[in-house]
């Protein structure tokens, strides 16, 4: 069977990892906003301002790390941006988010167009090359899969592991996740719901354009429009998926990717030939909203998730 | 700092905020187009002129508002109810594929008989499509933000498989693009000798009906309690889920009368690029409308102004057009702070 070929093989393995990785940033970075109660539809947007701003400031000579923190300082404006509006202001964080996306995309662009105005093609840069972990990049397949990625790939794990301890096992997490929980009680210890808030928004949406950044500095290594391509919203999906829960939506959004890369090839076996190549590229959406429909009965959402709060009114 | 709420806000208090938001978007605009090089007067003139400033840029200016009319509506309704709908570009394609898969021949009726038709039937399609996230969210309780953002995706896949497949044009020289409707199923002109199209004239009506609905009847007083408050309309009687669900299958509708205006009025067949982001921009027009049906009218064609006047402006100045979404997604930040400054004081702790 063609398709049991594929999931024996190690490059099928990495291919995996290297597709979760964005969306392993972005999701981590929206659950961190979730969590201290605020929805971050500007994800999107900041995701494609973030691989613009890493990938333009390597272009424009920088380090490829320095990248990585332009990107990030860019995606925190637009958190900052997100989160003036929708905590001290407690203003739609539908219409907010939205339109930060749409800012940040449109803005992205313009930028674009403004420094490279005469390309067709855009600029290769060169990117972040995979480090081969020694000894653990020797065991079979799991080496290949885990250990032979960029160092990008191995910051995202790590943040995911720093996300997790910090909501869990500190008191700043605490405070995060009770922000998310139940304001009121924040408040009552006399810590600042909406500094907690904003916190969290201006961090998270700093991890969203890293997860941006990584497609144009470690994925691939130049920029397009639409490469975004909706990891944004996937993620928004993923978040919900993984329960609100950090190692949880790692594991989503690793299948996720299994799912994704698992449809590029069977797009080129003899099986998948006969299909439109459409269907396989739905896939990945559809099964976003399948597991939405799976979960929602047990779903956990923070209890003050898009609930603005106002001191003066208890 | 602290949110009061106003009790009677003077008149100062409801004009001075939005009348800052509209001139501080200005005053950005001008920026970006000094950062880009260009003079900020000449190119807001530009911009101006191109909108407004001949018959034809007019004319332009009110076919690109017909779909951001419709679009505009069904963002406004489904909000009206607290309903995220961010899904009308899916259901605006939704309505064009109805139209091309029954316009192009399919149907051979006489224009009086074959265009209600298709208008019934685009608009049996959007609802359906919205249908789906609507019954996930009150069967399931999911989130109907995501799916019905996924379902854009989804559903322009579709349409490009069955514009390679079974809807290509084989005359269409190998592009992915649907054959054209027949005379019949064309929206005639509205005026002799002006370009504009019928589509125009049924947005206008539609707007009027979604007031009606909206201010008359019992169905937009449900629609503005479950927007409220869930909890204290389904306290006081009101069936919430049927209501959200009647609210989605309108707006679908009315998205998807944008898809059937553009494909029966001004194109003529249905490809890949009919919509440049109408049923994003439709959010834009109905927040900027405040939710407000005929205000969608004047809105629209504001919007529709703000583009083509900058797609004519970059042609002249070396200003990109994408000032053009990067104004409207300021004039949408600033506007929804200006009117929630009308409503509420902030007052430092």
């Amino acid at each position: 069977m063609e398709i049991v070929d594929i999931l024996i093989s190690a490059s099928f393995w990495a291919a995996v990892i290297r597709i979760a990785t964005p969306l392993i940033l972005a999701t981590m970075g929206e659950l961190i906003c979730e969590r201290a109660g605020v929805l971050n539809l500007g994800i999107e947007g900041i995701m494609v301002a973030g691989a613009f701003a890493g990938w333009m400031a390597v272009y424009s000579g920088t380090g490829l790390w320095t990248g990585v923190a332009v990107a990030m300082v860019v995606g925190m404006l637009f958190g900052l941006l997100h989160a003036v509006l929708t905590v001290p202001f407690g203003l739609s964080q539908h219409v907010v988010g939205l339109g930060v996306t749409l800012l940040a995309t449109s803005s992205t662009y313009y930028a674009y167009r403004l420094a490279l105005p005469q390309v067709t093609s855009p600029p290769k840069i060169a990117a972040f090359q995979a480090y081969e972990i020694p000894i653990l990049s020797d065991i079979p397949l799991l080496g290949q899969a885990l250990f032979s990625q960029t160092p990008f790939t191995y910051l995202a794990f790590a943040l995911v592991a720093a996300t997790s301890v910090m909501l869990y096992r500190t008191p700043l997490g605490l405070a995060v996740r009770a922000a998310g929980e139940s304001p009121a009680a924040v408040a009552a210890q006399g810590l600042s719901v909406t500094g907690i808030r904003m916190g969290a928004v201006i961090v998270g949406s700093g991890f969203m354009a890293m997860g941006g950044a990584f497609l144009t500095m470690s994925a691939f290594d130049s920029f397009f429009f639409e490469m975004v391509n909706g990891r944004g919203w996937v993620a928004i999906a993923l978040v919900v998926f993984g329960s609100w829960k950090p190692g949880k939506a790692l594991l989503g959004a690793v299948l996720f990717a299994g799912f994704d890369a698992l449809q590029i090839r069977v797009q080129q076996t003899s099986f998948g030939a006969d299909i439109p190549y459409q269907i396989f590229l739905m896939t990945p959406y559809i099964l976003s909203i399948v597991a939405l429909i799976l979960v929602s009965r047990r779903a956990q959402v923070p209890a003050a998730l898009m609930i603005p709060f106002n001191k003066g009114e208890r | 700092m602290r949110l009061e709420p106003i009790a009677n806000p003077s008149f100062s208090r409801s004009v001075v905020p939005p009348a800052l938001a509209i001139a501080a978007t200005v005053v950005i605009a001008s920026l970006l187009a000094m950062i880009a090089g260009a003079d900020p007067f000449a190119v807001l003139g530009l911009i101006i002129k191109g909108a407004f400033g001949t018959k034809f840029a007019l004319l332009e200016t009110l076919n690109r508002a017909t779909p951001l009319i419709f679009t505009g509506l069904a963002v406004a309704v489904a909000f009206r109810a607290r309903f995220w709908n961010i899904g009308a570009e899916a259901q605006l394609y939704a309505g064009a594929l109805v139209t091309v898969v029954l316009g192009t021949g399919a149907l051979p009726w006489p224009g009086f008989a074959l265009i209600p038709m298709l208008v019934l039937c685009a608009v049996l399609a959007g609802a359906l499509v919205l249908l789906v996230p609507a019954v996930l969210k009150t069967r399931f309780g999911v989130d109907e933000v995501v799916t019905t953002l996924l379902l854009n995706f989804i559903f322009l896949l579709f349409i490009s498989m069955l514009l390679e497949g079974p809807l290509k044009d084989p005359m269409g020289m190998g592009w992915p693009k649907s054959a054209r409707l027949i005379a019949d199923a064309r929206l005639p002109r509205m005026f002799e000798g002006l370009r504009l199209h019928w589509g125009f004239g049924l947005a206008i009506l539609c707007a009027v009906a979604v007031w009606v609905i909206q201010t008359r009847s019992t169905l937009g007083y449900e629609m503005r309690a479950v927007g409220l408050n869930r909890e204290a309309a389904a306290f006081a009687g009101i069936p919430v889920n049927k209501v959200l669900v009647k609210t989605a299958l309108l707006s679908g509708g009315l998205a998807a009368l944008a898809g059937f205006s553009e494909v029966a009025g001004l194109k003529g067949s249905l490809t890949l690029d009919l919509s440049p982001g109408f049923g994003y921009t439709g959010i834009i027009v109905a927040m900027l409308a405040l939710l407000n049906p005929l205000g969608v009218i004047v809105t629209a064609m504001f919007v529709a102004g703000i583009f083509v006047g900058a797609d004519s402006m970059s042609r002249a100045a070396a200003v990109p057009t994408y000032l053009a979404d990067m104004m409207l997604a300021t004039a949408l930040l600033l506007m929804v702070l200006a009117i929630m400054l009308t409503r509420f004081r902030v007052r430092r702790e």
